[in-house]
């Protein structure tokens, strides 16, 4: 509920005429209702927060002062920049390849239409297990167990990939239609037969697309894993914001809305090529 | 020469792919294995530790078992302040992300260059995690639910931005030519024409958002930018893992309730 009246505060009504724009809550008293709701707790919200004015007032001139330093970007130390951002990538590239794989099993065991009652659950609840933590609180327990570096920033991602594809894989079988599967089945297939020339033709595109659409959520997150100590760029940025390296945080930080920036446009483009 | 031209084109056993389409297909395999395999070398992964990793998970999770049930008492407020971050930095979205929305949709915008900069804040905004807006946040504002709740609304602009003006773009111009013919204003055309296609599709995409926001905002006190993740980073500094086990469940807690509640209003909705 919490979402809805929050959601309904910024376009508050207009007053009624002859005729009015179609409501989401028809019922005023609720409308309004809902609308109060959301503004008390924006208050109760706003006062618990506990912000200190004075630290904000002193910490201006400092933001000024970290601008100023920004700028310009320094690239000297280019071959750590590209150091970086090459780990990145690597980790992302690594990390969708392997969760693609990964995937698939858990995929088809997440399908209620394929598989018994109990291995649907299970795999569901691994499925809201996973999504529900951040990928930062995963990593912290990937370097706990493999130790700083790459690899756990490879195996964070890899669990999260392997989460994201897997759920919609699952979603897209048990959307299927029932006549195909129906159909194959009819026919004496084995469970093997069934996933070659039933499932797999109808599921490729979409699973290709959702993979490639991880792969550019994977070069995001890999810039980030890094601050828990998991590799990457992510590492070197933070670093240089507890150095106050401030022109090597911002040329960094350009890298990465480019790279980013990059990812995006070619999974749009393959997903592009996909349909 | 005829008959081995009819042959090639209409062979006895049929095949789905043509011997090229084969082969550019197992170019492909070949190809995404060598990246995948030339992206793991490189990464010079110290393949021994795996041989002592479940030694260390078991470790692990014996240190976190059993939970430390008393250190609830610490945790409603933290849990409290990571709501509140997420829930004020949507509202501080929406009121961001809406004009730059307009500026960013094709149909909406004044002209390219405006066009340009509205797509050019986005991409930007969406570029960079909320971790790292949160890392600048806390260098500015320094530590506390303030620099969270900007981190938050920086990191959702692009994202709730881009699904709005992509939604302005789509909408059916007969409505809004309707009412450009009446001799409305611009503003009016805004209101009456453009948002009632739209607001679907925004209350859908900021509640969605807030849903993602909740579990973005357990982690932003990793860099000092409040919420539950302050306690979370400290305790596994100090290697208080039963601690950690009861953080963990109450972030499990509160991110499934916020996925249900998100879930629940957007179905009503839709």
């Amino acid at each position: 509920m919490t979402a809805t009246h929050q959601n309904s505060a910024p376009e508050a009504p207009q007053a009624p005429r002859e005729w009015h724009t179609i409501k989401l809550i028809e019922n005023p008293t609720y409308r309004y209702g809902l609308i109060a709701l959301a503004m008390v707790y924006f208050a109760f919200a706003l006062s618990t927060l506990d912000v200190d004015w004075s630290r904000i007032y002193t910490g201006l001139p400092r933001a000024g002062d970290i601008f100023v330093r920004m700028v310009p970007p320094d690239f000297s130390r280019w071959s750590l920049l590209l150091r970086g951002i090459l780990e990145s990538v690597q980790i992302a590239l690594a990390a969708s390849f392997f969760g693609m794989i990964l995937a698939i099993p858990l995929g088809l065991c997440g399908a209620r239409n394929l598989v018994p009652r109990p291995i649907y659950l299970v795999a569901r609840t691994l499925f809201v297990l996973t999504r529900s933590f951040h990928e930062i609180i995963i990593a912290i327990f990937f370097v706990k167990i493999f130790g700083f570096g790459p690899l756990a920033g490879v195996l964070t991602l890899i669990v999260a990939s392997t989460n994201f594809i897997a759920k919609m894989l699952a979603e897209d079988i048990e959307n299927m239609p029932a006549g195909q599967l129906e159909a194959i089945r009819a026919t004496g297939a084995s469970f093997p037969k069934l996933l070659i020339y039933c499932i797999s033709p109808q599921a490729l595109p979409r699973y290709l697309g959702v993979s490639i659409y991880r792969l550019d959520a994977n070069i995001r997150h890999s810039t980030v894993v890094g601050i828990v100590g998991a590799g990457g760029i992510g590492q070197v940025l933070a670093a240089t914001f507890t150095r106050y390296d401030y022109d090597f945080s911002l040329a960094i930080l350009i890298c990465i809305v480019g790279l980013v920036f990059i990812g995006e446009f070619f999974s749009n483009w393959v997903r592009g090529r996909l349909r | 020469m005829t008959d081995i031209k009819h042959a090639k084109k209409y062979p006895e056993i049929w095949q789905r792919f043509s011997p090229r389409e084969t082969l550019i297909r197992y170019v492909w395999y070949v190809s995404i294995v060598g990246i995948a395999v030339w992206s793991v070398s490189n990464l010079e992964i110290p393949w021994f530790y795996f041989l002592d990793a479940h030694v260390q998970a078991g470790d692990l999770l014996t240190r976190m078992w059993p939970p430390e049930w008393s250190y609830i008492d610490n945790l409603a407020g933290a849990l409290l302040e990571t709501v509140h971050i997420a829930t004020i930095g949507t509202v501080v979205t929406v009121v961001f992300s809406f004009p730059l929305a307009f500026l960013a949709a094709r149909n909406t915008t004044y002209n390219k260059v405006t066009w340009l900069i509205g797509r050019l804040i986005l991409v930007t905004s969406r570029s960079v995690n909320t971790v790292i807006w949160g890392l600048l946040f806390v260098a500015i504002f320094g530590p506390g639910a303030l620099a969270g709740i900007w981190a938050i609304a920086l990191r959702s602009i692009g994202f709730t931005g881009k699904l709005i003006a992509e939604a302005i773009e789509e909408i059916d111009q007969g409505p809004v030519e309707a009412i450009e013919s009446t001799g409305a204003s611009r503003l009016q055309v805004l209101w009456f024409g453009i948002l009632p296609q739209v607001l679907p599709v925004i209350y859908g995409t900021v509640i969605y958002r807030w849903d993602i926001n909740i579990r973005e905002s357990t982690v932003l006190g990793f860099v000092g930018a409040g919420g539950i993740g302050i306690l979370l980073y400290s305790s596994v500094n100090q290697f208080l893992w039963q601690e950690v086990s009861v953080i963990l469940l109450s972030v499990f807690v509160i991110v499934v309730i916020s996925e249900f509640i998100s879930a629940a209003a957007r179905e009503r909705i839709s």
